[in-house]
């Protein structure tokens, strides 16, 4: 559970740190969604590629971002395993049902590529960007949508808070595994439906400490006369600097060259 | 028949934001029967060490035997560990998860392999053990009050029957009639059934009334290891701000400053290692001793004469009343 780095901020001083945080989101939002037109090796090669830089200037040890894979391990898994034998085409070779095909494998590898990138490309933004500074971002990036009846600050406060939680939930989950643990719980042998009824004990007080903190933590915000987006002002304004600027035209570059890939690659043969 | 700890150390794993709570180097052997007090300032890795002491962590160096068997070989029961060596975490309230109160106390003994009429015997003793009545047997363990809660907490080890028992801060929290009532009930367990404990608090007027010996762990470092007289003597212990002596012994300390009385209360190097005077019961023996005695003179030099002026010119007899006054309000204060 200690591996959850997603939504968890690394601190450190760095020109990735110092962005604008809607740069980043915006950054983080074109490298996610050029990602998922994306069907050629090429792409992903430079979008790898860029992470890496990305993640060298942000001084964020790689081990660190690394680790936020570990939770979706599994559904990476899955999703080889399923298109490895689902996905029709040229066999290569079967056994009883089943049957191994190139375009299954080719598949298998590309969908994995693209799931941890978008996990790692997250990721990245989380640990360089405060949950403050997140939710002020998209409190102004948004902020037209205001005009429309969106309730915009209100769903950035209420993200903010579930990103903040996230640590602090987990925290309390090792503690109550722990506390579990000491009165004799097993919680790794067993059958299924055993290992599933040994997380009721875990579970039932997790939702009763999640629930008390929401509470408590509604009651600190209505004591500090907190009533959502009216009349509030911040105290750090956000302002587009240089390197915003200079940021913006990097990510137009990135979005331009994956966009051509997107359209070229296949006509050279690297699609799939 | 021990714990015992041979140069244990442990280090979290590097990116944990627990990072400063490590031990260094923990050499300790806990006795049967003992009343032992951890003390230290927050995070200076109490927890980590009694998480150790039950197995819920593994040393990164050194041994752990409990009864002379090495609990980090490879085929060492941790559950058997786990049963002998009971434990509540902070809070341990929050642990509680059952429909009713008899379930929830059955679940550790139900763990340990009892049957489940079995364990509602084992429930219903540990449960009358902390004062918990019948009629609240069946109740959601959400409707208790806070002490309530945290006693059928402490119950659901109880029904485990360990032969040691750690708490780790069980009054954090409570009003003072609740502190009270586990202390007391600790203490109960300490003396009537012969079990031994290891009490984690931060309240050292707590620590100097219950405890025979008291552990001192700095930066993860045993500091300190003694009779509550010679570890709250030792002012090198307490130089720092996180911890402080209990108030009789900083109130003795003044006594003896203001040259009320002669017997040292601190260690400075010279003379008598202990105190003599640790909880308020046994300050108010040695003032009322010093005051039969005639022991406090007033003179017009040095800190006495200060003392004077702040009385405001009264009398040598009032004063004394004056002085006893301070032992039962203080005395007092502590209770309620």
């Amino acid at each position: 559970m200690r591996e959850i780095t997603i939504g968890q901020y690394y601190m450190a001083d760095s020109p990735i740190h110092r962005l604008d945080p809607r740069v980043k989101l915006a950054g983080t939002f074109a490298f996610m969604l050029t990602l998922l037109f994306q069907k050629n090796f090429p792409a992903y090669v430079i979008a790898v590629l860029v992470l890496f830089i990305v993640v060298k200037m942000s001084t964020v040890p790689f081990k660190f971002i690394v680790r936020g894979l570990k939770p979706i391990a599994v559904i990476i898994l899955f999703s080889i395993i399923v298109n490895m034998l689902f996905v029709p085409g040229e066999p290569l070779f079967k056994f009883w049902l089943f049957q191994i095909t190139r375009e299954g494998i080719v598949m298998a590898i590309g969908l994995s590529i693209r799931l941890s990138l978008l996990i790692l490309g997250a990721s990245v933004m989380t640990l360089t960007t405060t949950p403050n500074e997140l939710t002020d971002g998209i409190e102004k990036a948004f902020g037209g949508l205001k005009r429309l009846g969106v309730p915009i600050h209100e769903i950035a406060m209420m993200m903010s808070i579930a990103l903040r939680f996230i640590p602090i939930l987990t925290e309390e989950t090792d503690r109550i595994m722990k506390a579990q643990m000491a009165r004799g719980a097993d919680l790794d042998s067993g059958n299924l439906i055993q290992k599933i009824k040994s997380l009721i004990p875990i579970l039932v007080p997790l939702f009763v400490a999640a629930i008390r903190r929401a509470g408590d933590l509604a009651m600190a915000m209505e004591a500090k006369c907190y009533n959502g987006s009216v009349g509030r002002t911040k105290m750090k304004p956000l302002v587009y600097q240089k390197r915003d600027r200079f940021a913006y035209a990097i990510i137009l570059v990135y979005i331009a060259v994956m966009i051509g890939l997107a359209v070229l690659a296949p006509r050279l043969g690297f699609g799939f | 028949m021990s714990i015992k700890l041979e140069n244990v150390s442990y280090q979290y794993s590097q990116n944990s934001a627990a990072r400063q709570n490590t031990l260094k180097n923990i050499s300790l052997e806990i006795n049967k029967g003992e009343f032992v007090a951890l003390v230290g300032h927050t995070g200076s890795g109490k927890s980590t060490l009694v998480q150790h002491l039950n197995g819920l962590l593994t040393a990164t160096e050194g041994k752990y035997y409990f009864h002379g068997e090495d609990v980090y070989a490879e085929k060492y029961n941790k559950k058997m560990l786990r049963s002998k060596v009971g434990m509540t975490f902070q809070y341990p309230e929050h642990q509680l998860f059952e429909s009713t109160v008899l379930k929830d106390v059955c679940f550790g003994p139900m763990n340990m392999g009892l049957t489940e009429e079995e364990a509602i015997v084992e429930a219903k003793k540990a449960l009358d053990a902390v004062g918990i009545l019948e009629k609240h047997y069946y109740k959601s363990p959400f409707e208790l009050s806070g002490g309530q809660k945290r006693r059928v907490a402490i119950a659901g080890v109880l029904a485990m029957n360990p032969e040691y028992f750690i708490l780790d801060e069980p009054t954090a929290g409570l009003d003072p009639r609740g502190r009270r009532k586990i202390l007391n009930l600790i203490k109960k367990l300490h003396e009537e059934r012969n079990m031994s404990i290891l009490l984690v608090s931060h309240c050292m007027e707590d620590v100097a009334e219950y405890a025979d010996r008291i552990l001192v762990l700095k930066k993860g470092e045993l500091v300190g290891d003694g009779s509550p007289k010679e570890i709250f003597a030792n002012r090198v212990l307490f130089e720092d701000k996180g911890l402080l002596v209990p108030e009789a012994v900083s109130f003795m300390d003044e006594l003896n400053k203001s040259g009320f009385c002669t017997r040292r209360c601190v260690y400075e190097g010279t003379g008598d290692k202990n105190c003599f005077a640790t909880t308020v019961d046994e300050a108010k023996e040695v003032i009322l001793e010093m005051l039969k005695k005639g022991g406090w003179q007033p003179s017009e030099k040095g800190p006495k004469a200060e003392k004077t002026k702040k009385a405001g010119g009264r009398s040598e007899k009032e004063m004394r009343t004056g002085e006893e006054e301070a032992v039962i309000m203080e005395k007092g204060e502590n209770l309620s």
